[in-house]
């Protein structure tokens, strides 16, 4: 391998890139508008959940289980439907997606037996939505239920006891506010590399192939490797300005708190862009079509990168084969990395394991790529 | 020519495209110096020929030596020694004249001390002193083929491949290209070089033809005017041509009649001592104005009845 060929090739390349002024502002401007879009479209935070009423006792008990209702910050309270019409009605066309009905007896109920009966209507279409709307509900009602039976209790002259036996005080580590876009951001980073890298490379080779320029390089003495990486060096610089800015968007716009080393970040960033420009590359060379390959480059990095690398969809919950696949995906290591890095601030030791995954990973790529060049036509 | 080993060396090569055989045992030998020309129809397999000692394309079978290396063995080695012009324009549009010529002057591994000398020499070569710095795409045709040959020879290859190198370029410019290789021939330089332009094969030292893949014929011009039509050239001026055509064919001893401008070519046997007696025949069969003049042969009648006599022969395999 001779230096001075792969200094050819770069000089030769980065004045391609320079001179095609709208392809580099593509590259640019399309990692700032997939983290603006991505960053504010993805909000897996349910709250404000929008609720219908059905209050048939009209108490001051079951005013005051509303109350709670319209005072918490996961429930917006819409409407008060004056019947079961109207409450499927509501459900039916999406306004509300909770209704929460208090039967004419509530009261009677919680004097008598100390149990009165709340109805809560769910809208399951979104399980998961459902799952979590229920839940809240349900927390709204029994917080309620406690003050009640504390309430009784300082009325019958007992001393008033509010602790329970069994006091959870769970906190929460890493994501203290547990906003969702915390997690999420992160993980968007990688997704924007993936894509924005290998759509960088994918043309490379192919624009050789179309505009017939090919065919005298290969009767250069210039080597695969040495091709190679003269092509990949100007994109690895273009792809870690993408990087610095989606990372700065992440931290100073979005507020996203980063608690690791810098020096780690910009490290596995490296690895990781290595990995897509060798695999947009591969797919330039085998391809040898601009149009052909830019979209298997985004068809092969947006997919596996959206719904197998965690960044949004937790791995665990995965079924086994599916689980499997995950460590076939290269952004799953470095969104699990990104992630710790950001958040906990873990060091190089504990993210040895996906650290030297990326690494090999890297490796292995780059040799592909670096072999799937043939100086022959056919 | 020369005694020299030869630089450039084809031993029965073969190609074949699934079942289509593009090259079908083509063996030949260039010479230090010389100026071959491939000549031959589109689709004859003169790029494909050009592309395998290239070692851009393997042969299917037969050896190709190019400065007395094995293409298949060393291709790397070939490929140092070797410049080349594909038939499509491959220098890079969106580049300047000089980004170019730096470019494949640090791909082929010029000097450092050379470079800047070599650089002026092909931007001299190229007739482009004073606009090293134009984008390529905004040069014409000729200046283009021309610098194309500039990055081609950079390295100061003892070989050179050009295929097609003048087509879409006019007249002046593809005189002028000729010159320049011609140029290079004296300096040592071994040129293979295809072209389906007459006048251009006629420039060459040897002219080899090819149709379907087959060497059908290999000389100097001369030699192959000679050889090739098997018979005395006529030429027939007349009013009614195709009457004299339909005669003609008909005519004990003559071999082929054909079109050729306003009159017709004949090529006839000697023996039938035409160049007297075929004004008379003619007459005999109701041409009375003909006037019959024997001609030398151009490179394009012998090419076309080569090329006949090869397509017949390859349609009675």
């Amino acid at each position: 391998m001779r230096l001075r060929r792969v200094r050819a090739i770069t000089v030769k390349e980065s004045l391609q890139i320079v001179r095609d002024p709208r392809s580099l502002m593509i590259a640019l401007l399309i990692p700032l508008m997939q983290m603006f879009m991505l960053g504010y479209g993805i909000n897996l935070d349910i709250m404000h959940i929008p609720v219908c009423v059905m209050d048939r006792e009209a108490s001051q008990d079951s005013q005051g289980l509303l109350h709670r209702f319209a005072a918490s910050r996961y429930f917006d309270v819409r409407r008060a439907a004056g019947s079961e019409a109207d409450i499927r009605r509501e459900l039916d066309s999406g306004d509300c997606s909770v209704a929460v009905v208090i039967p004419a007896g509530f009261s009677q109920g919680i004097g008598d037996t100390g149990a009165g009966e709340v109805q809560v209507l769910v809208d399951g279409t979104d399980s998961n939505t459902a799952n979590i709307s229920a839940s809240y509900a349900r927390a709204v009602i029994s917080a309620y239920s406690a003050d009640m039976q504390s309430a009784a209790l300082r009325r019958k002259g007992a001393v008033a006891t509010t602790a329970t036996p069994v006091d959870t005080q769970a906190r929460v580590w890493f994501n203290e506010e547990l906003e969702s876009r915390n997690f999420i951001v992160p993980g968007i980073v990688a997704m924007v590399m993936a894509i924005v890298g290998a759509q960088l490379t994918a043309l490379t080779i192919a624009r050789e192939w179309e505009r017939g320029t090919m065919e005298l390089l290969m009767s250069t003495p210039v080597e695969p490797m040495e091709l190679m990486l003269g092509k990949l060096l100007p994109y690895f610089v273009v792809g870690m300005v993408d990087a610095a800015i989606c990372l700065a968007l992440a931290v100073f716009w979005f507020h996203v708190p980063f608690r690791g080393t810098l020096g780690l970040l910009l490290f596995t960033t490296s690895l990781f862009l290595l990995v897509v420009l060798c695999i947009g590359y591969y797919i330039s060379v085998a391809i040898r079509s601009q149009v052909a390959a830019s979209q298997i480059a985004l068809l092969l990095t947006m997919l596996p990168t959206t719904l197998l690398s965690g960044f949004a969809f937790p791995i665990e919950q995965m079924p086994a084969f599916v689980r499997g696949v995950t460590y076939l995906v290269s952004a799953r290591y470095y969104v699990t990395i990104v992630k710790a890095v950001f958040l906990k601030g873990t060091g190089a030791a504990g993210l040895a394991v996906p650290i030297l995954c990326l690494a090999v990973y890297a490796a292995a790529v780059t040799l592909l790529a670096s072999r799937a060049f043939r100086k022959t036509l056919g | 020519m020369t005694t020299a080993s030869p630089q450039i060396v084809a031993q029965a090569l073969v190609k074949r495209f699934g079942a289509f055989e593009a090259l079908g045992g083509v063996s030949f030998e260039v010479a230090p110096g010389e100026v071959m020309g491939f000549l031959g129809p589109n689709g004859a397999g003169k790029s494909t020929l050009i592309r395998i000692l290239c070692g851009l394309l393997r042969p299917s079978s037969g050896r190709a030596l190019v400065a007395g290396i094995d293409v298949a063995k060393d291709p790397e080695g070939v490929r140092k020694r070797i410049g080349y012009m594909s038939q499509k324009f491959s220098l890079y549009n969106d580049l300047s004249v000089i980004e170019n010529l730096r470019f494949f002057g640090g791909i082929y591994g010029v000097p450092r001390q050379d470079m800047e000398a070599r650089l002026r020499f092909a931007v001299d070569m190229a007739g482009l002193a004073g606009q090293e710095d134009s984008l390529v795409a905004t040069l014409a045709g000729g200046w283009k083929q021309r610098l194309a040959l500039g990055a081609a020879i950079l390295h100061r290859p003892t070989i050179l491949f050009l295929d097609e190198p003048t087509s879409g370029v006019d007249p002046q410019s593809r005189r002028r290209f000729w010159n320049l290789i011609h140029t290079l021939g004296a300096e040592g330089v071994s040129v293979l070089v295809s072209t389906h332009y007459m006048d251009e094969a006629e420039y060459c030292n040897r002219i080899a033809l090819i149709n379907r893949g087959r060497l059908v014929a290999l000389g100097t011009p001369a030699e192959l005017k000679q050889r090739s039509l098997g018979g005395e050239l006529l030429e027939v001026r007349c009013r009614n041509l195709g009457a004299a055509i339909e005669a003609l064919r008909r005519a004990p001893g003559v071999r082929d009649a054909a079109v050729f401008g306003s009159t017709v070519h004949v090529v006839a046997d000697p023996a039938a001592n035409y160049r007297a007696g075929l004004a008379h025949y003619l007459a005999g069969h109701g041409i009375a104005d003909a006037g019959v003049r024997p001609i030398a042969p151009t490179l394009e009648d012998s090419f076309v009845s080569l090329v006949q006599a090869s397509s017949s022969a390859a349609e009675a395999r």
